[in-house]
């Protein structure tokens, strides 16, 4: 056994992934290299086709990688699957397993029953998950009635059902509304900070989401890590400096009195706004070399008479920084690469037996 | 919030580490979970009243009447009631355990097993398991009301050798439902058609209405290579001590062996062909993935 103590909960060295394709191969991963440490949430952020599931697929031992090695918490992909299957759960979202003929507990006992649970643990650990994540009116629900956001709870009890060390969620506020989705982020900084060293692997092309959730993200596209950081890191990326908005009663001297000042890069008028039929507001766009030059700014108004009406950060997203990386939007596609889901093979032949939908 | 708190498990290494005992309960359990879905369902879905004791009940009384009709001896009467009970076990196999890894596949359960610590072979147990749980009412009914409706006369003189068939014909039955869920689904998609292209030819070379050795060469093949076909014949010549039975049809004795040889046989296929199967799983991502 190669695992130890202190292993990082993910480590990545130069995994590549090919899909036999026609009429040509598949790349889905060229040469990823990632290291995630224990207890730390890491998203992987990127749009359809740019390797996310099939990185997450390999690492819960589901797909085996072309070459290059991945452990999680020490334990290989390729040949220590039993131990890494003992420690991780996973969550899809659109996840549709299970039986919709079983109560919404009945399916998650069963699932227990495949992490070893006894019997009686079973059906205790389902009703405890069941009420923390509010699906106490559901519980003899059939499970076919769920609807889509009580399913994705439910999917998220049986991903939590063996105690997980390592919980990797594969877009799992995908098709959800607003609520429902906050619902289920919420449920997972609950369980995440629960216990120190659970450790969250979140592959999300909601770009708010990974930025809510994660202590440092990937971007990746076209199969390749192409920058990882905090959320602050990388948008210091697009834009080293600080970048205020200010509104003052009034600046007798113009937005030039602001330039002369240390730290500050430039300072220009913006539009003005009126503040009442009598007075009108002064609007500046500044931008400063770093955050502790605006104590500089805001001694020197007040040495001018001017009364800071209101102050705004400017603060790029993720997305400008995936711009700034790639060259297009998320939504702007070059074409799928490896596809992440729902491929065209998933069209319907033939149904099978009414009697085999029961399980 | 407590239900969110650990219990097990000081750290990752730890909780990966579980002894020979944990490895065997968790198969173990696993079996219970996964009939779990069949034996509930059985009470859940009345439909299958209509469907599976009805339907072959009806099928079987037509040959009631035809052997009636043609004067036939009166232990064929027997022969077919039991073919129509046992009919209830190879429609479960076909449906319930050939093309189920397929199906699960398609609704994604296919890889939470393959992620999950137990053994897909356990799984596989399980469905089998509740399966024949299933399928034993329906076979039951069938043999009851049939038996009751038809005035069929029983002559057993060897009770534990016709129990001790039966559960060979089971296992046996099972295990080849096993091999054949993974058959279908590395042939994909053509696991409809393939289990709908099975169902009469077995019927007829099993020998379900009629006993098997009157096909002469073709029934000899069935009871070497078909699980239901020698059981049944087995059991029919035990369920109805004396009975003209046709020439060289082999003793129940030999068709014990064969069913024991058989089950060992295709449980242990069952067994490499799910290895097979998950290797290529992981190798080409083809089978476990839903979208691919």
């Amino acid at each position: 056994m190669s695992a130890s103590i202190s292993a990082p909960a993910i480590e990545v060295r130069d995994l590549h992934r090919v899909y036999d394709a026609k009429p040509a191969p598949v790349v889905a991963l060229r040469g990823i290299d990632l290291e995630v440490r224990p207890g730390e949430f890491f998203g992987l952020l990127g749009p359809n086709g740019a390797g996310k599931t099939t990185l997450i697929k390999i690492l819960t031992t589901l797909l085996l990688p072309s070459s290059g090695t991945a452990r999680v918490f020490g334990f290989d992909v390729v040949n220590e699957t039993t131990q890494i299957r003992r420690i991780m759960n996973m969550v899809a979202g659109g996840e549709q397993s299970g039986y919709g003929i079983l109560t919404v507990r009945e399916q998650l006992w069963m699932f227990s029953q495949f992490y070893g649970l006894t019997r009686g643990d079973g059906w205790r650990r389902v009703d405890e998950l069941i009420d923390a994540v509010g699906l106490g009116e559901q519980r003899v629900q059939r499970v076919s009635t769920l609807s889509t956001g009580e399913r994705q709870k439910m999917n998220m009890v049986r991903g939590l059902l063996n105690d997980p060390w390592i919980f990797f969620l594969d877009e799992p506020t995908l098709g959800l509304d607003v609520s429902a989705a906050r619902g289920i982020r919420e449920l997972i900084l609950d369980w995440k900070g629960a216990v120190d060293g659970r450790t969250v692997l979140l592959t999300t092309h909601y770009m708010a989401e990974a930025d809510e959730l994660c202590e440092r993200i990937a971007i990746v596209d076209h199969g390749r890590i192409l920058a990882i950081g905090t959320p602050a890191e990388l948008k210091r990326r697009v834009q080293a400096e600080s970048i205020f908005r200010l509104e003052v009663d009034r600046l007798d001297h113009g937005p030039g009195s602001l330039a002369r000042l240390p730290g500050v890069l430039s300072a220009a008028a913006a539009s003005a706004g009126e503040l009442d039929a009598e007075r009108q507001t002064v609007a500046v766009n500044l931008v400063l070399e770093d955050d502790a030059a605006l104590s500089g700014v805001v001694g020197a108004l007040s040495g001018l008479g001017s009364q800071i009406l209101a102050l705004r950060k400017s603060e790029p997203t993720l997305e400008d920084v995936f711009v700034e990386l790639v060259g297009r939007g998320f939504d702007a596609q070059e074409g799928s690469n490896a596809p992440e889901a729902g491929g065209p093979d998933d069209a319907v032949q033939g149904e099978p037996a009414v009697e085999a939908h029961s399980g | 919030m407590s239900a969110f708190v650990r219990r097990e498990g000081g750290s990752p290494l730890e909780s990966a580490t579980w002894t020979s005992r944990q490895v065997f309960m968790t198969n173990l359990r696993t079996v219970g979970g996964r009939a779990y879905p069949r034996v509930t369902g059985m009470f859940r879905e009345k439909s299958w009243v209509f469907f599976e004791i009805l339907l072959p009940f009806l099928a079987t009384s037509a040959f009631v009447f035809v052997y009636r009709a043609v004067e036939a001896p009166r232990e064929y009467i027997g022969f077919v009631v039991i073919g129509g009970a046992m009919t209830a076990f190879w429609l479960n196999v076909i449906w319930m355990m050939a093309q189920q890894l397929w199906w699960e596949k398609s609704q994604g359960n296919l890889e939470l097993y393959f992620a999950a610590p137990m053994s897909i072979t356990a799984v596989l147990f399980g469905m089998a398991f509740g399966g024949f749980v299933m399928s034993s009412g329906r076979a039951v009914a069938v043999l009851v009301v049939a038996t009751a409706l038809y005035g069929v006369e029983f002559a057993i003189d060897q009770w534990l050798l016709l129990g001790g068939v039966f559960l060979l014909t089971m296992s046996a039955l099972y295990g080849l439902g096993m091999v054949l869920a993974s058959l279908f689904l590395m042939w994909g998609r053509e696991a409809w058609h393939l289990t709908q292209l099975m169902i009469e030819p077995v019927y007829f070379v099993s020998g379900l209405n009629f006993p098997v050795a009157r096909l002469g060469l073709l029934g000899a093949v069935a009871i070497s290579t078909l699980p239901l076909a020698v059981g049944l014949d087995a059991m029919r010549q035990l369920a109805f001590a004396g009975a003209p039975y046709p020439e060289g049809t082999p003793a129940p004795e030999v068709e014990v062996l064969i069913l024991i040889a058989m089950t060992v046989v295709l449980l242990a296929i069952a067994r490499w062909s799910l290895a097979k199967l998950e290797r290529m799983a992981r190798r080409d991502g083809k089978l476990s993935i839903r979208w691919q």
